[in-house]
């Protein structure tokens, strides 16, 4: 598949062919050990480290000519790395895009799971700022795969005993470590933990591409994910306890938005597909019937927040 | 049956050590070491620096590949184990004492969760019962139960000793190495330490293998001694034997040695 995209310099999705049959041999490899980071011989990409190339890597060795991408950043699709993400596939892949969850064949993202539920056939592609759950705890990369090999996870719980000690709770808000299919405990990325239930038994398949790490993972569709916890503190799931302004949704996770220096505040969708179609479907929130929506919030905040995809 | 009792009713050996080498490139780490141990039994090494009794503790431990010889734990044979085996045999029955406690804590984790951890790895995972064990053992160990939550740093150089003695007791172990417990702290705080840990030898009927150069802590702690020299054991026997009536020349150098005050 060499053809020239309509750019006419680049292969198509940018990597040339060696390089994604590699990546994809890794991707094999990861979806047939759930859980378990495979190296990969990860490649520099035109974007800086943090902002997403172990996912736009994984993305690129699995798009054909005939998918629909969807880029989200923390579940929104016009934040800065979602944009930049989706024109640089337009630009050498020229796929389709969408915006829409139901739509899209291959969605990549950072820090979120879209809210409408996957279905099979599709591809969820996340990046990850540091593959390895033990990373903190543990310094020493040999050290950490023989505890992987040898399923030496009690360290992982004393990180969540650390935080019960000192906050009365597991603090731990993200990036919260599961353990896949009973053996390996894997890093889900920096996803909220209100996320972790959707990890398991999803019909997607789930890809995980850490760039700067070199390191591809994967859940194949329906596979089962546990987070972990103690028997008597067991996992939850966590959100602002509001309801979302715009759309009135109860069950979905907040933005929390500032809407001047007076302490005005507003909680809103972090998913803005969600929110849109809800709000098409004519639910209203708090605030709904104001004609911003979660997208000129967020347009009005780019330049202000770092939309970066750093660790933390 | 108390713990004496079933020591008492014990023949066999815990542990059998048997011409157990270890070569760095062409010179000695230790030759040909034998001995048995049994239940209950301390068994003290001593010898200078540089000959060859903390190469000879982590090889026993299996913290180093042994080159020839026989190690046999309970009537395993440890050097014929997979490490999955060894690992486990390290984090349950074993216990491993760090002449440093910064080797042996988790300097950014809590007492609570150093002590905890061994539980964790082999399987507890209700918070309340890990804590009131952790804080059972930090009562052991003289160290009040309002430290739970701080860290070892904020200890002094005694108290993580103590520490690191709680985290690897807390799975009751059989058998535990150490490796110069008692270096770098003050004497009042040695004999301290020296009292605790004889009192726990005792109540718990643990075997340990200690590795010291202080004649003084064998001479309290250890029933039987074992003088290196060179990498190769030059005399053993019981410890006020071999204290009192040193035979080999380095030993009576040794014993010699001690300054009177």
């Amino acid at each position: 598949m060499s053809d020239d995209t309509q750019s006419g310099a680049y292969t198509f999705a940018y990597l040339d062919e060696q390089t994604k049959r590699m990546i994809r041999r890794a991707i094999l490899k990861a979806l047939a050990i759930p859980g378990y980071q495979v190296p990969f011989a990860s490649r520099e990409m035109p974007m800086p480290y943090g902002w997403g190339t172990g996912g736009v890597q994984v993305t690129a060795a699995c798009l054909t000519p005939e998918d629909r991408l969807k880029v989200i950043d923390q579940g929104a699709d016009d934040t800065t790395n979602a944009v930049s993400i989706r024109r640089f596939f337009q630009r050498t892949a020229g796929v389709a895009t969408t915006e829409a969850t139901m739509d899209a064949t291959i969605i990549q993202t950072r820090h979120r799971i879209p809210e409408t539920p996957l279905t099979e056939g599709q591809i969820l592609v996340y990046q990850v700022p540091i593959p390895e759950p033990l990373r903190f705890l543990e310094p020493r990369e040999t050290e950490t795969r023989k505890m992987h090999e040898l399923e030496e996870y009690g360290l992982m719980h004393v990180k969540l005993y650390e935080d019960i000690a000192r906050h009365g709770q597991i603090a731990t808000s993200y990036a919260y470590p599961v353990k896949v299919e009973g053996h390996y405990v894997m890093d889900p990325s920096p996803i909220p933990k209100f996320d972790n239930p959707k990890l398991s038994g999803n019909p997607a398949t789930q890809l995980f591409g850490a760039g700067r790490e070199q390191r591809i993972y994967a859940l194949p569709p329906w596979t089962d994910v546990v987070s972990l916890d103690f028997d008597d503190h067991p996992f939850e799931t966590s959100k602002a306890p509001h309801d979302c302004d715009l759309c009135g949704a109860k069950d979905s996770y907040l933005d929390e938005v500032i809407t001047d220096d007076e302490g005005g505040r507003m909680f809103v969708c972090s998913d803005t597909d969600f929110c849109a179609g809800r709000r098409a479907e004519g639910h209203e929130g708090r605030l709904g019937g104001d004609q911003k929506s979660s997208k000129t919030f967020a347009n009005s905040f780019e330049g202000i927040w770092p939309a970066t995809a750093g660790a933390r | 049956m108390t713990i004496m009792d079933r020591i008492a009713t014990t023949h066999e050996p815990l542990l059998r050590v048997d011409g157990l080498t270890k070569h760095y490139g062409p010179r000695i780490g230790c030759a040909d070491v034998s001995f048995d141990l049994y239940p209950g039994e301390v068994l003290g090494i001593v010898g200078e620096s540089g000959s060859g009794k903390s190469t000879l503790l982590s090889c026993l431990a299996g913290h180093q590949h042994t080159d020839t010889g026989r190690i046999a734990y309970d009537g395993r044979d440890v050097l014929a184990m997979s490490e999955t085996e060894r690992r486990r045999l390290g984090r349950t029955d074993w216990a491993y004492v760090h002449q440093n406690p910064r080797d042996g804590l988790r300097m950014g984790v809590s007492a609570g969760g150093n002590v905890g951890e061994r539980l964790m790895a082999v399987g507890a995972r209700h918070y309340g019962d890990i804590r009131s064990k952790a804080a059972d053992w930090l009562g052991r160990v003289e160290i009040a139960s309002d430290r739970i939550d701080d860290r070892p740093s904020a200890f002094s150089g005694g108290m993580q000793q103590r520490l690191q003695i709680a985290r690897n007791l807390v799975t009751s172990p059989r058998l535990v190495f150490m490796d110069e417990p008692t270096g770098g702290l003050d004497v009042s705080v040695q004999a301290r330490l020296l009292d605790l840990l004889r009192g726990l030898v005792r109540d718990l009927g643990l075997s340990v293998v200690i590795v010291t150069h202080d004649l003084a802590v064998v001479r309290l702690l250890a029933h039987r001694l074992m003088v290196m020299k060179a990498g190769k054991v030059v005399e053993q026997g019981l410890t006020d034997q071999v204290l009192d009536d040193p035979q080999h020349a380095y030993t009576q150098l040794l014993v010699s040695s001690i300054l009177q005050v």
